[in-house]
């Protein structure tokens, strides 16, 4: 079942990109809808179906006899809720991407062609065919940021499609260089890990897979790509960049650098500026980054770009949680996976299409002036909700995933959990900021201002916004009120990856 | 010396040469009259059955080689095999693109040079004695000059071919100058007897100056830094399929030769069943000697990847900068035949050579992987550069300024080429790469292997950037100019036909490593 939401997107964007006519829009928009609903059907189905099961291999055929490659997809409890996220955030993007009217087509083929590739990488159980899904997402985010994106788009297209380019080399060269070691017979992720790879070796390739994957996940130093791009994709992309492609880096990270290479997790001999593994190593990344996209969300002039280094931030947070290597920590990495893949975006629907489609700007300076929650409403308590969810308040998906890296966290090392606890912090203020600036500024009108006001309504909210932001925000309150739908099919599948580690 | 084995030998050169001949007495006997369309139509037919018989002609040559008193001139099957197999079915394509071309009035003087310089590229892919090389290689080049200056009109097309023709003749001096110095260190000119008497004699600092020096004449051939400044000039003023021809199928016969030379003990260790190649008793030693040519290549890998990639990125013109990651790829192939000839001597004492000699034939075989599918690309590649240049009369990149609008096909066509030889999955470029470096990592272990596959990915990356380039004016960056750009059904339907088998491969990639294989050793 799980396995048709990879050849459902692959076939709709075939069938889209050559066979649809760029005029009318509406009918590729139809289409391209369908099909996102079919994926998201397959993998509720998918989800349901898995309840209770644990990984469970869906095709296992081989693919390349001469190096032992298969095509082998596999299910287990991680798999299936990012499978499960991937189906919510693209039917969402495919919403709020109704008003494209240029080259329609064009657009919902490279879109479908991104979420085809996610789909894969979530599903695949052998590294190589994991990794060619994984290059399969790259190109089309360059070409749906630089044909459709808004400021400086081509600058920062480019400059996402290198970074994950530059990273993806560097997966390959691990990838590579494990396989050319192991000299076995099969590179399958549950072969490869039972090989039984050299820890000298595991020691310097972890890194390097690491940081390649992290590099997509936002890891500060590397995630200036992040920003950017966030900011000048168009809404839909903006949406799939932070709500799943980030989280594709995140899997890798868990699912190929940890999972196979775990001891280049293990304490180095000696200990340099406290540093004594790599694990303190990128947990110090993971919390700086978790601050620093705060504090710099916190100074953002521009809307979205408050937004774009939130990701940053919210990312941290599931790198720290896959770095605690304990039970509790890594559930909550994988739980905020989800949890940051609806509200992020929901948060750029807001920003990127709701508002600005209706007031054409994105500065905090000219928004103030515009009292958008009177003007607004429907938007002004959309971001009240996407924002309290963002800062993790009880109640929404945010809260019992940054609880549980939190204590994961503290077992490991409390002093991760006091940096993190300072980037909530920070968290709070830089939403509570954006909401007062955008919304609910206490700028005065003038009564020829409200006269012009009244003259000028916005556009009324259209259904698919509606839908869109009732697709996101019953997700993240469904999860954050019962959080056991997720956390009973993460925590066996957790459970297992860390019990292969020992 | 028997006649008879020489014939079934070299059926697939001498069906090829009758094909040449055929060529000119149809088109200036039969159809001299005709309109020039119907010419170039009949010539490239009549040339693509000559490579039909040939293709014929390998595969009814089987493993039977040609060799006097023991001495082998054409070795057959195998790597030769794939080779010309690769080369006939290459230049079947190139011909296909010749439809709708107008570059020249002298259509069966054309396709018989493209057939004789072919056949050039079928000797050299199977020789195995200095002096059949240097004959292969000469018939091969002299061919490649002709085609070059085939433009007439052109000024560039006459400039491009005179500084070949030049770089060529001196490349060629320094070719033969190594060969004397073979002959004089081992006095024998088949491969095998100078890799044995060099093997029983030990390494000298001559050997390093003749193996510099037939380096210098291949690096030539398949244009790697430093050798390679004919190759910006040669692929922007030649014509479309001649240049196409020159970075496709001289580009196979020539790694081929490389192959052979590198790993001609391959020969030596290999259980042929026969007692033709006689099984040398101290292979170790034959190793050890040879690996200095690994050295060399190497640094003219590392080379070639760095200039190739980093001057492509300067480029306007999007023949040169083809010519520029023809550059490089020949980086990437040529760090596979390196680090196999360098690394079989001291990584493998104490295993056998069977061993050693399957681990070669793997290289050669990531080796040819690579070569083909990238000719064919290129060969795609110069199609649609060929088709926009007609349109727009330049093939500066602002010429691909909104073809997504203008040819739709061709814009798609061209996104699937650029973004296989960059190396994306699931298209056969990736593959290639893989395969290659795959190849690489498993022969030598170790630090320099480790790094110099690193430098190559990472250099694959930095392509990305300039292949994006062509692809941004062709999709992203808005067009002064939309008029449909128009192309005939004949070449939109081999350029899709090309484009698809890329991505076919790419979803099956064991399909050509299969064929390969089934060359056996």
């Amino acid at each position: 079942m799980l396995s048709l939401t990879i050849y459902i997107s692959f076939i709709g964007a075939i069938v889209i990109g050559t066979l649809i006519p760029a005029n009318p829009p509406r009918i590729a928009r139809v289409l391209a809808l369908m099909v996102a609903v079919a994926g998201l059907a397959f993998a509720v189905a998918g989800f349901i179906a898995g309840a209770g099961q644990g990984s469970v291999v869906i095709v296992d055929k081989l693919w390349v006899p001469a190096m032992g490659i298969h095509y082998m997809l596999v299910a287990d409890g991680i798999s299936r809720v990012l499978v499960l996220l991937t189906g919510i955030a693209s039917v969402a993007g495919i919403l709020f991407s109704w008003n494209i009217e240029n080259r329609a087509n064009q657009f919902f083929a490279f879109y479908l062609v991104l979420i085809g590739g996610v789909y894969g990488v979530f599903l695949s159980g052998d590294l190589f065919l994991l990794f060619v899904f994984y290059e399969i997402a790259i190109v089309p985010k360059y070409f749906l940021i630089s044909i459709w994106g808004s400021t400086r788009r081509e600058y920062a297209a480019m400059k996402l499609a290198l970074f994950s380019f530059v990273g993806s080399a560097m997966v390959l060269i691990g990838l590579l260089a494990a396989y050319a070691t192991s000299g076995s017979q099969t590179t399958t992720l549950v072969g490869l890990a039972q090989a039984g790879l050299p820890v000298s070796f595991q020691m310097w390739c972890f890194p390097l897979v690491f940081v390649g994957f992290g590099i997509l996940a936002g890891m500060w130093p590397f995630h200036t790509w992040a920003p950017t791009g966030h900011v000048a994709a168009p809404t839909a992309a903006s949406m799939l960049l932070a709500g799943v492609v980030m989280k594709l880096g995140a899997y890798g990270c868990l699912r190929v650098a940890i999972g196979l290479f775990p001891h280049g997790l293990d304490p180095w001999a000696f200990t340099h500026f406290g540093l004594a593994s790599w694990r303190d190593v990128f947990a110090l990344l993971a919390v700086i980054g978790i601050i620093y996209g705060a504090l710099v969300a916190l100074a953002q002039t521009d809307f979205k770009f408050v937004i774009g280094y939130s990701s940053v931030s919210h990312m941290g947070f599931v790198l720290l949680g896959l770095v605690t290597l304990n039970q509790i920590g890594v559930d909550g990495a994988v739980l905020q996976m989800f949890s940051h893949g609806v509200i992020a975006g929901l948060l750029f629907a807001i920003v990127g299409r709701i508002v600005y489609d209706r007031t054409h700007t994105r500065q905090f300076g000219e928004l103030e002036h515009m009292h958008l929650a009177r003007r607004m409403p429907f938007a002004a308590w959309a971001f009240v909700l996407a924002g309290v969810a963002s800062m993790g308040l009880p109640g929404f998906s945010g809260f019992i995933a940054e609880l549980q890296v939190l204590v994961g966290a503290w077992r490991a090392n409390p002093l991760w959990t006091i940096g993190a606890g300072i980037g909530i912090i920070v968290g709070v203020a830089y939403t509570w900021r954006a909401l007062q600036k955008a919304f609910f500024s206490d700028i005065i009108p003038g009564a020829h201002v409200l006269e012009e006001e009244k003259a000028h309504p916005f556009a009324p909210i259209t259904w698919p916004e509606m839908a869109g932001v009732a697709l996101l925000g019953i997700s993240t309150l469904a999860v954050g009120i019962y959080p056991r739908i997720l956390l009973d099919q993460i925590e066996p599948a957790v459970k297992a990856l860390l019990g292969g580690l020992q | 010396m028997n006649y008879a084995d020489l014939f079934r030998a070299t059926l697939p050169e001498t069906a090829l040469e009758i094909a040449a001949l055929l060529v000119l007495i149809v088109d200036l006997g039969v159809v001299r009259k005709a309109a020039l369309q119907t010419r170039v139509a009949v010539a490239s037919l009549v040339g693509i059955a000559g490579c039909i018989v040939a293709i014929w002609g390998v595969y009814a040559a089987g493993k039977a080689g040609f060799s006097i008193n023991g001495e082998v001139l054409l070795s057959a099957g195998s790597i030769a095999g794939v080779a010309q197999v690769g080369i006939l079915v290459l230049t079947a394509v190139t011909l296909l693109l010749l439809v709708g071309e107008e570059f020249t009035k002298h259509v069966g003087e054309y396709v018989a040079v493209v057939l004789m310089a072919a056949a050039g590229g079928l000797i050299i892919s199977a020789a195995q004695d200095l002096l059949v090389i240097f004959i292969g290689l000469e018939l091969l080049s002299l061919g490649l000059y002709i085609l070059t200056a085939f433009a007439k009109k052109s000024g560039k097309s006459a400039e491009a071919a005179m500084k070949y023709y030049l770089f060529g003749g001196m490349s060629a001096a320094f070719l033969l100058l190594g060969f004397s110095y073979f002959y004089g260190l081992s006095g024998t000119t088949s491969l095998l007897g100078i890799q044995n008497a060099i093997a029983k004699s030990g390494p000298t600092p001559l050997l390093y100056v003749a193996w510099i020096l037939v380096v210098a004449g291949l690096g030539f051939k398949i244009a790697a830094v430093p050798f390679h400044l004919w190759a910006p000039d040669t692929y922007e003023g030649a014509p479309a399929p001649a240049a196409a021809f020159i970075a496709s199928v001289s580009k196979v016969a020539s790694f081929t030769l490389l192959i052979s030379f590198s790993f001609s003990w391959l020969r030596v260790n290999l259980p042929t069943g026969g007692d033709e190649y006689a099984l040398l008793a101290n292979a170790q030693a034959c190793f050890d000697t040879w690996h200095g040519l690994g050295t060399i290549l190497l640094v003219v890998a590392v080379a070639s990847m760095v200039v190739g990639n980093l001057a492509a990125i300067a480029q306007v013109s999007v023949r040169r900068l083809l010519a520029y990651s023809a550059i490089a790829h020949a980086g990437y192939i040529l760090l596979g035949i390196g680090v196999q000839a360098s690394y079989d001597g001291p990584g493998y004492i104490g295993i056998s050579a069977t061993t050693a000699a399957d681990a070669a034939l793997r290289s050669a075989n990531a080796v040819l992987y690579y070569i083909l599918t990238y000719g064919l690309t290129t060969i795609g590649a110069f199609g649609v550069v060929s088709v926009v240049e007609r349109a727009t009369g330049s093939d500066r990149l602002d010429s691909f300024l909104g073809l997504h609008k203008r040819n739709p096909v061709l814009a798609a066509v061209l996104m699937v080429l650029f973004l296989s030889l960059a190396g994306i999955p699931p298209l056969v470029g990736f593959w290639a790469k893989f395969n290659l470096f795959a190849a690489v990592l498993n022969v030598g272990e170790g630090v320099v292997p480790f790094t110099l596959v690193a430098l190559a990915i990472a250099m694959s990356a930095v392509s990305l950037y300039y292949y994006l380039q062509v692809l941004k004016r062709a999709y992203v960056m808005p067009a002064a100019d939309e008029s449909p750009i128009k192309a005939s059904p004949i070449t939109t339907l081999v350029l899709v036909a090309i484009a698809a088998a890329v991505v076919v491969m790419g979803c099956f990639p064991a399909l050509l490593q299969n064929w390969i294989a089934s060359f056996g050793a």
